[in-house]
Parts: C-alpha cells; structure tokens; sequence
C-alpha cells in the first residue's frame, strides 16, 4: 500500500489537499504517481487561474499515458510549482513534497469538508480493488 | 474484449518479479518491471532481458517454399543465404502493408517466418491463401503455440549469451542465426533486435523459455541484467525509428511513404502488391515518414493532427520522452513539402499548436554489429 499521510485530505481521482493556514497546497498522491509511471511532463495553469473543484485544472503525462488532473477545491491559483515543468520527475520521487502543483486560495470553505480524509482514502483504495 | 488474454510461458516469472501486466494484441504482457526510464537505460548500458513469446513463427518448406514467399513477401528472399535473416513486408495488392516480418532460411527448401503477436492468425490465413492461389508446393506451419521468444539486447548481451551458448555467438553476424543450445535448451540463436543495440533473440521451446529466462537472469546479475517492458521496448524502438505495426504502419500506409523502400526489391519479379507500389513511386509520395522533434516539452502521440501554419498536413504515428536522447520526439506522416529535415511544423496537443521541427533519424545513433 502506498503512503497516505493522516494530515492531507484527498479526491477519488488521486489528488491530496494539504491546508496550510488560508491556503490549499495540492499535488497527486503516491499511488497516482505509481500507477502512472516515469512522469514526463505535467501541463498547470497560470497564476491567478480560477479554478471549479472536481472540473480540470491541467495535465500530468507518463510514458504511457496521459492522465487529466482534477482540482480538489474551487479558488484562485497563487503559486504554481516552477519546478516542475524541467523536473517532472519530482512527482515520482516526491509526490506529497517537492512533486507539489499548486497553491490555492479557496473560495468557498465547504469544499474541504467535501474531500475524503486519509482513512477515507485508503478504503476507496481498497475498495476498489488497488 | 471476450476472448481471454493469452499467457506466454513466462508469465508466472513477471508476475512473481512485480511486473504491471497489461493486455496487448490478445496477450497478458508486463509493460514495465521497475520503470520504464530506467530499463531503457539498463539496455542501452548494460543489458536487457524481452519476453517477446507472444510474437508469431511459421515455419515454411516445400519444393516451391521459396517461390511462395517471394510471391507475399518485398524483399528478395532468393538473396538469403542458409543461416540468414531478412526484414520484409507482406503487401496487399493495394501496397497496403498487412504486416512486417522477418525471414530466416533455415535450408534451400525451409524458411521460417516472425510475425507481429496480433496479426497471427491474419497472416497465416493471408500466406496460405495466397501460397494456395499460387499452386505452390509449399506447407505452411502455425509453430508459435510451441515457440517461446527472448530478446536479450544491450552491450553486454553478447557476452552473456556466450557463456551459456553452445555456439561461437560472437561469430554470428548481424542479421545472422545458429541453431545451437542456450542453458542446455535447443536454441534458434539470432542476431536481431528492435533495440538498436547488440543482442540476439533466441527461439526456444515453449516449455523450456523460462528455463532459459532463469538461466540469463541468473548469470547475467554480474553483468546487471534485468527484465524489461514493453514500455521500454516502446521507446528503445521509437530512437532508432523502427517501425511498430498498427501505430505507423498498417494497411493504410504503403511501405515507400513508410521509409522502408529499402525492403521493397521489384526486381526480383512479381509479388503482390508491386504493380501497386511501383505506381506509387512513379507519382510520387504524397506524404512521408519522418521523426520530429518537439522544440518545447509537449508529448506528440499517435493520432495528433501536424499542421504547418495553420494548414493540416499530416498525424503523428508515435511519440514519446526518449530517454536515451533526452528530447520529446515522434514519428508523423507529413506532406511531403514538409518532410525536408528542417521544416518548422506544429503538433496539435489539446487544442494547442505546440512547435516542432523535422530532424534526422535515427534519433539515437544505432549500436548493433555491423556486418563483418
């Protein structure tokens, strides 16, 4: 079983929220990554992109794939990770640190309450067959 | 998909090694082991161990063997020597490419074929059809069901198959075979790849594969030897532009727009599909293969329209990361006013023109042996 750390929260298309103060630092679990593979390019927006939770908010490429990203909460982008777009493989070596997409500023407080807590993650995992 | 996947002789040892199984052409197969990244690199360094027993063999013989493979096949298979090995295409009479094959001659009279895994039962029904039409003298055999493939590649892979060969392997030149035994096990050991670097594929006995398998894993530890995916095969294949049926060659594409006029051999006479491809370059290509690549980070991948100031003229066939060249490169059809190593085009990712640019393949320099 991959790691799930108890402090994040998570959707059921594999990405983790991390409140931090006013502000919802997101990126795509250890299992996500896993089953992905080699991450080869990862396509975010700009800063100051608005985004609607369970809508698109970006791309994340393997070798073999090609997987849409989800966004956990509605708000407004401030920080993207400009890391990434040279070192995507940070999101293979580091999901819940380094291989960070976005920060948040939310717009709407219920949206957290909406995603699934760790415990909750890990049974969606199990129960559908990971 | 009703029909369940088929297992090849190995599948116990990719699942026990923690293989990602997946289904391609009808077969259960892993696509990656450890990573594909990294078993690219373990076969362009060290060397590589492909369970590629899903892959087709007919064996071929008869007075007019010979006779009904030039009739299906574009390359002069008369020039093939016993213990040689000759790529080829098999044509429809449009030029249409139904497969691409390799051609052994085991004897004057005695051939055997390999085929694509998902084109099996289409190609022996093709070949015996035709060989029929003909009146040839020829009995075709369906010997894959007994045929286990292992591809072992990489700079290392010589030396390793010395030590459990039989045969003086390193005496076998490129594009050559002996008939010998690896590990003990009756062996069909052949300079070829889909790599572009040194190795062999060995044909094996259905039952003894993964003793064989076992065997190389275990004396090539020294050498770092490790199974690989077909992810990595993918984009071993991809940097030297070799060919993968089904995303750049099909029925659709003719083999001179496909670069592989080298393998078309009018000469020799007829065979099915001539008078169609002779047609075709006397017109002129219309469109060609070429290898792009990517002047930013996007991946180009099968189906993406190409477009050239704005004007659709061509789609790539595949495209990847290529680990070995560190570059985001594809293959595509383009037209051929666009297909001079140079030309600026743009690759269709999501709605968005992304630049790239015509370049010289292979994109990664080959390393097999050279014919001495």
């Amino acid at each position: 079983m991959s790691s799930i750390p108890s402090d994040l929260r998570y959707t059921r298309e594999h990405e983790w929220a991390k409140q931090e103060g006013s502000r919802v630092r997101v990126g795509i679990t250890a299992y996500a990554q896993e089953q992905l593979g080699d991450v080869v390019f990862v396509e975010l927006p700009k800063v100051g992109t608005k985004l609607t939770a369970h809508k698109t908010f970006g791309v994340v490429e393997s070798v073999k794939a090609v997987s849409d990203l989800f966004a956990p909460i509605s708000g407004e982008i401030v920080e993207i990770n400009a890391d990434l777009p040279n070192t995507p493989q940070l999101v293979n070596q580091d999901p819940y640190g380094r291989g960070w997409m976005l920060v948040v500023a939310p717009s709407s407080a219920g949206d957290w309450d909406q995603l699934l807590t760790a415990e909750q993650y890990e049974q969606f995992l199990s129960e559908s067959g990971h | 998909m009703d029909t369940p996947l088929k297992r090849t002789p190995l599948f116990d040892a990719h699942v026990k090694a923690g293989a990602r199984m997946v289904p391609f052409g009808g077969w259960e197969m892993p696509v990656q082991y450890r990573g594909i990244i990294e078993e690219h690199r373990t076969v362009r360094s060290a060397v590589g161990l492909f369970d590629v027993s899903h892959m087709g063999e007919f064996e071929v013989s008869g007075k007019d063997a010979l006779a009904a493979l030039q009739r299906v096949t574009s390359n002069d298979v008369a020039a093939l020597a016993i213990g040689q090995v000759q790529y080829a295409v098999l044509c429809d009479p449009n030029g249409g490419i139904v497969d691409d094959l390799t051609v052994y001659r085991l004897a004057d009279d005695h051939f055997m074929i390999t085929v694509n895994a998902s084109n099996i039962d289409k190609d022996f029904a093709w070949c015996t059809e035709r060989s029929a039409e003909g009146r040839f003298d020829a009995r075709w055999t369906n010997v894959s069901p007994r045929t286990g493939l292992i591809a072992v590649q990489g700079p290392k892979a010589e030396a390793l198959v010395a030590r459990l060969a039989d045969r003086d392997v390193p005496a076998i030149g490129y594009y050559r075979f002996e008939r010998g035994a690896v590990a003990g096990v009756p062996a069909t050991i052949s300079r070829t790849g889909y790599t572009g670097e040194d190795g062999f594929e060995l044909y094996l006995p259905w039952e003894s594969t993964d003793r064989v398998w076992r065997a190389l894993l275990n004396e090539g530890a020294r050498d770092g030897v490790a199974p690989i995916g077909l992810g990595a095969r993918d984009t071993l294949r991809l940097e030297m532009r070799y060919a993968l049926y089904g995303n750049d060659i099909d029925e659709t594409t003719n083999p001179l727009e496909a670069g592989l006029g080298w393998v078309v051999k009018p000469a020799k006479g007829d065979f099915i599909g001539r008078d169609a491809i002779e047609a075709v370059r006397a017109a002129g290509l219309k469109r060609r293969l070429v290898g792009l690549e990517m002047t930013e980070r996007a991946v180009a991948r099968h189906g993406y329209p190409v477009h050239a100031g704005g004007t659709p003229i061509g789609v790539v066939t595949s495209g990847s990361y290529g680990p070995s060249v560190d570059r985001y490169i594809a293959l595509a059809y383009v037209a051929s006013s666009h297909a001079t190593v140079g030309s600026e085009v743009e690759v269709e990712i999501r709605g968005q023109g992304k630049p790239a640019r015509v370049v010289k393949t292979p994109f990664h320099p080959p390393h097999v042996k050279k014919p001495s």
